[in-house]
This record gives C-alpha cells, structure tokens and sequence, in this order.
C-alpha cells in the first residue's frame, strides 16, 4: 500500500519526463519549435538536474547550501578537459567517461568541503557554502592547462604555462575552454536526448535514495537531529551522503552544459547561478522533486519567451515569481489546490496535494 | 547481575554541579521510577545516561559492560533507547517510517543497494516494514502508519516515539515525562501501555515522572533527586510516604 503509492508517484514523475521530451520532440521535428525555444532545451536539461540534486540537500536533509553553482562548474572543467585531452576516442564512449569524471571530481569536492561544511549549521552553513563555491570559482579562474607530447601541464598564471607546439592549451585561466561542443559534432543532434537521459538518471538516483534507509536516514537528520542520534543514526555521516551525492549530480549538471557550449567560462558559475538553482528548489516545493523540474521548466523558459515585453521582462518575471511562490506556499492556495484536486481525481489524492 | 549500574555519577556546569553523587541500581525487567521536584537535575540524568554529557565522573553499566563516556549512537547500540520530554518525532516522515527510522540499525543494507534497487533492498524493507508494523499494533498505532508524525494527534505522537524507542531493540528503555500534558484517561491508558511493553518486550524501563498517580500506580522502586543529589531512594510506598520526599515537593 504504502509502497505502492511512492512507487506511483515515481512513476508519474517519469512519464511526465518522458512525455515532455515526446511532445518537445515532435514539435522541433514538424518544425513547431522556434530557434530560440530549441537554444533553451539542454540548458532547460541542465538546470533541472541541478535543482533536483540541490533539492536532496536543501528539501530532504534540510541544510541550505549555496554553493551549488562550484560543483557545476568543477564538473564542467574536470569533465571539458577530459574530453579535450581524449579527443581521439570515439565520441559516444568519450562522453560516457566525461559525465562519470565530471561527476567523480564534483562527488571529490563534495567530499573535501563537505567535511568542514557540514559541522556547521543553518544560516553558517548557508554562507560558508557560498564561499567555498566562490574559492572554486576564483582557483579556476587562474588555472592553465595544457597538454602535449611531455604529458600533462598545469599552470597557475600564463607566464608559467609553456606547452610545446605539437601538444594545445585546453583551459587558459580567465579565457575558460573554447571548442568543446566542437568534439562533440555527432551527438550535436541528440543532447537534447542525452538531457533528458541525464534527467532521468538524476531523478532515478535522488528518488530511489530518499526512498530507502539512507534516505530515512537523512530526512530524520533534518526532522529532528537529537531524536536521529537517541535512535543511533550518525548524522554527520548521512548528512555527507546527501551533500556528496548531490555535488556528484550537480558535476554531472556541469558536464552537460560544458559539453553544451562552444565557450566554457568560469563566470558563469557565479554565485548567481547557486541562487538562481535554489530558487527553483524552493518555488519548485522543497523536497518535491516533480515540482522542482516543474518550477526548472517554467522560470527558465519565462525570460526567454518574454522578450516580446522588451524592458517589462523583468517585471513579469518577478510577478511570476510570486505568484509561483504563493500559489506553492500559501495556505490558502494549498487548500484551494486540494479541493481541486478532490474534484477533479476524486478523494484520493487530496493527502498528496496536501 | 543489575541491567543498569550507576555509581557515584556527578557533571558540572560550571559552578554548578548539577548531579552529584548519583548512584542507581535497576533489576532487568523492572519498572523503575525517578522523580523529584523542577530543576532537581532528571533530564540531566537522563542526559548523561544517554551520552549528550559527558560525566565529570562517575561509572555506568550497562548489563555489566561499561558505557560511560561513549557518544549516543554508541549507547544506543549498546541498549539504550529513550524518549523525550518534549516530544521530538520525525514530523516530516510517516509514522511506520518513523518507525523504521528507528529500526535503521537492525536492519541493514548499504546506500547503493538502496538506490539501485538490488534483492536484498526488497528482502530488508519487506522485513523493516513486518516488523515495524509489528511495533505499531502494539501501540494501537497501525491503522495510523501512513499518516505524517506531525499530523497525530498528542498521546499518539507520545506513544509512537515509545515505538520507535522500542524499534532499536534497546535492554533499557527510558521514558521522560511520557505522561506529561495528557489527561486522567489518557493517562491510565499509557500505564497500560507501559505496563505491557515491560511485559511484552521483557523490558527494563526507568521512567521520570511528575504524576504521582502514573509513579504510584506502575513503579516498582523509585529514587527521587534533589537538588542533583540523591535524597532517597527504595520501594515505591516507602518512599512516597517518606517525609523527607514530602518536604522536598511542598516544602517546609
């Protein structure tokens, strides 16, 4: 019974994935979809992937981190270089080996600040992450790479940085990393899919953790710290979990948006960014993963498709917003909501709504 | 041999010495009860007990093994479980996964299991799930599994964190104020809980409590504190009726 319905609700998840990317799919090909809309599908992918993984650390073990931008970016160097320095290999296997480096060397740093990090709590924490993820930002930005017939050269200002005329300069310091989509020329067509694909597996990864002892584990290091230690469970440890799983899927979110872009450039992942993540987590309802991809969908699409309003963009954005926030948060809403709910699918899935 | 051995337990908080000179002694299987006026350092013992203090000095043992010092994920697999004065439940989680909250330990299988959905993912929640329905039934709590902790009403949340106590498969059970903010009826049926959970799951239980009606009518023995000290301690109708215990709660 109690299986059952998380079960369902899983599911519902997935084929509402699913149907998207059929209906997105069909349109591009009869040629419904405009340029500019066709532009915002991987980023739409990418951003999703980040706040479904944000949403493991904010909505189920309960610590606002808002450094979520460094691991993407980590993810996405790590992951671009790989593919620069393996530019022989075939591109499908290269890109598989891409995703699970960008997610390893994020999942690393997961590790590496999550061990001072997660002795913190609330509002420190919300801030030291902040910080690590500007560290991340700023070591990148003077970091050189390069490789040739000698091997591998790294650099820490150009001066430094000699590679010899047979090999290439892959990451040049502030210029960030040039050509990677380039390599990529075969699967161009299909990242939209190779999105989704990622989507799928972030939210099979997310949804089945919280749905296990692990999971218990960590929403009982968020419900109640004191209780969780009395009933022998080691918070610090399943608060690590959380935070190294999510830095691994917020790399993997890194790699597909590097692999996405001609130009890769470290300012982009500006704390901007983090924030922008979390407001899709939060309007999305944390620890609602559908409404996170939800909420992902509709606030990235929005200033895009409302540059029709020229200078009044922002400004509908921002009422959007809000209303999302309402409409999400509101008790008055909720309840509106579950009556709807109640009478359109019936009694059974007010608790759901509620 | 005694299940639970205190001797000449004592913390300081900085000039304050909050518990002085504590020492216990309960029998497996009894029904023990520690009472005292406000402020007379209960929780404390509990506390220390349960290893959020660490004792200045002081030694516990627990069914002859000692655990003082040890940190309280250690002491709760060692076989102490507890619950809270002010209730603290998993509000967000449901009530059978409250339960299997507490049922972590007993039932294991690693996080990769867990989100690749291997056999023994199933074989291991299929038993979790039996078992804390199990649980559950005894407290009357079973037709409630689905609903959020958060979401029930007050003797219930009391009872479910007895439950999910209990789930740890602890030696020892300590209960802190269980009967605190319930009425008469309530209360009479939680004595009848307790009562049946020593029974039932041949518990060893040491309770704090202020209704003397609770204290009087289940506890085998008591020790009541005062002041951190212990004032006296001994056979429930002796010490109930003892004039030092009468002056300590109503004064001179």
């Amino acid at each position: 019974m109690k299986m059952n319905k998380t079960t369902k609700n899983n599911m519902i998840t997935y084929l509402m994935v699913i149907a998207a990317y059929v209906i997105v799919q069909t349109m591009s090909s009869t040629g419904h979809l405009s340029r500019l809309l066709s532009g915002l599908l991987v980023p739409i992918c990418v951003y999703t992937i980040a706040a479904v993984s944000l949403n493991l650390v904010v909505g189920f073990s309960g610590e606002l981190s808002l450094g979520h931008a460094g691991f993407m970016c980590v993810g996405a160097y790590a992951s671009s270089i790989f593919s620069n320095i393996a530019s022989d290999m075939p591109s499908v296997p290269r890109f598989i080996i891409a995703v699970l480096i960008g997610a390893a060397v994020a999942a690393i740093f997961g590790v590496i600040i999550g061990i001072p990090v997660l002795r913190l709590r609330g509002d420190y924490l919300a801030i030291v992450t902040l910080a690590f993820g500007e560290i991340i930002k700023n070591i990148i930005n003077i970091l050189y790479v390069g490789v040739d017939s000698e091997g591998l050269h790294v650099a820490t200002s150009s001066q430094n940085f000699h590679v010899a005329a047979d090999g290439k300069e892959i990451l040049k310091g502030a210029l960030g990393i040039s050509g990677t989509a380039t390599l990529y020329k075969d699967l161009r067509d299909y990242f939209f899919l190779i999105g989704v694909i990622l989507v799928l597996v972030t939210l099979f990864i997310v949804q089945n953790l919280v749905n296990s002892r692990t999971g218990r584990a960590i929403m009982s290091t968020r419900d109640n710290r004191i209780a969780a230690e009395s009933v022998g469970i080691n918070v610090m440890k399943y608060k690590m979990i959380a935070f190294v799983i999510s830095a691994a899927l917020a790399g993997v979110a890194g790699v597909l948006y590097a692999h996405n872009m001609s130009m890769l450039k470290v300012s982009t992942f500006d704390y901007n960014m983090s924030i922008l993540v979390l407001v899709y987590v939060v309007l999305g309802g944390i620890g609602s993963l559908r409404g996170s991809i939800i909420a992902t969908v509709i606030l990235y699409a929005l200033p895009e498709l409302l540059r029709g309003f020229a200078t009044y963009r922002m400004l509908i954005y921002a009422i959007v917003l809000i209303v999302m926030m309402l409409f999400n948060w509101a008790p008055a809403a909720r309840d509106w909501r579950s009556r709807m709910m109640e009478k359109f699918f019936g009694k059974k899935n007010e608790k759901e709504a509620a | 041999m005694a299940m639970l051995e205190v001797k000449n337990l004592a913390i300081q908080f900085g000039g304050l010495r909050a518990v002085d000179n504590f020492h216990i002694s309960i029998e497996k299987g009894q029904l023990y009860g520690l009472i005292g006026p406000n402020g007379a350092g209960k929780t404390t013992v509990f506390n220390l007990l349960t290893g959020v203090y660490k004792p200045n000095e002081g030694v516990i043992k627990l069914d002859g093994v000692d655990i003082t010092g040890k940190n309280t994920i250690e002491i709760n697999k060692a076989g102490i479980a507890r619950t809270f004065q002010n209730i603290r439940l998993f509000k967000g989680l449901s009530v059978l996964d409250n339960v299997k909250v507490g049922l972590h330990n007993q039932n294991s299988y690693d996080t990769f299991t867990g989100i690749f959905r291997l056999p023994r993912y199933f074989k291991v929640e299929k038993a979790m799930n039996e078992r804390a329905m199990e649980i559950l039934k005894v407290f009357d709590l079973d037709k409630e599994a689905d609903l959020l902790a958060g979401n029930l009403p007050y003797g219930k949340q009391r009872k479910l964190e007895i439950a999910r106590a209990l789930a740890t498969d602890p030696k020892l059970l300590l209960l802190d104020e269980p009967a605190a903010g319930m009425n008469p009826n309530e209360t009479q049926e939680l004595m009848d809980t307790i009562r049946f959970v020593r029974d039932h799951f041949d518990m060893t239980i040491l309770l704090i409590e202020h209704d003397m009606r609770l204290v009087g009518g289940i506890c085998e023995e008591l020790t009541v504190l005062n002041f951190g000290q212990v004032l006296i301690q001994g056979e429930t109708s002796t010490v109930l009726n003892d004039p030092a215990v009468i002056t300590a709660y109503l004064g001179e």
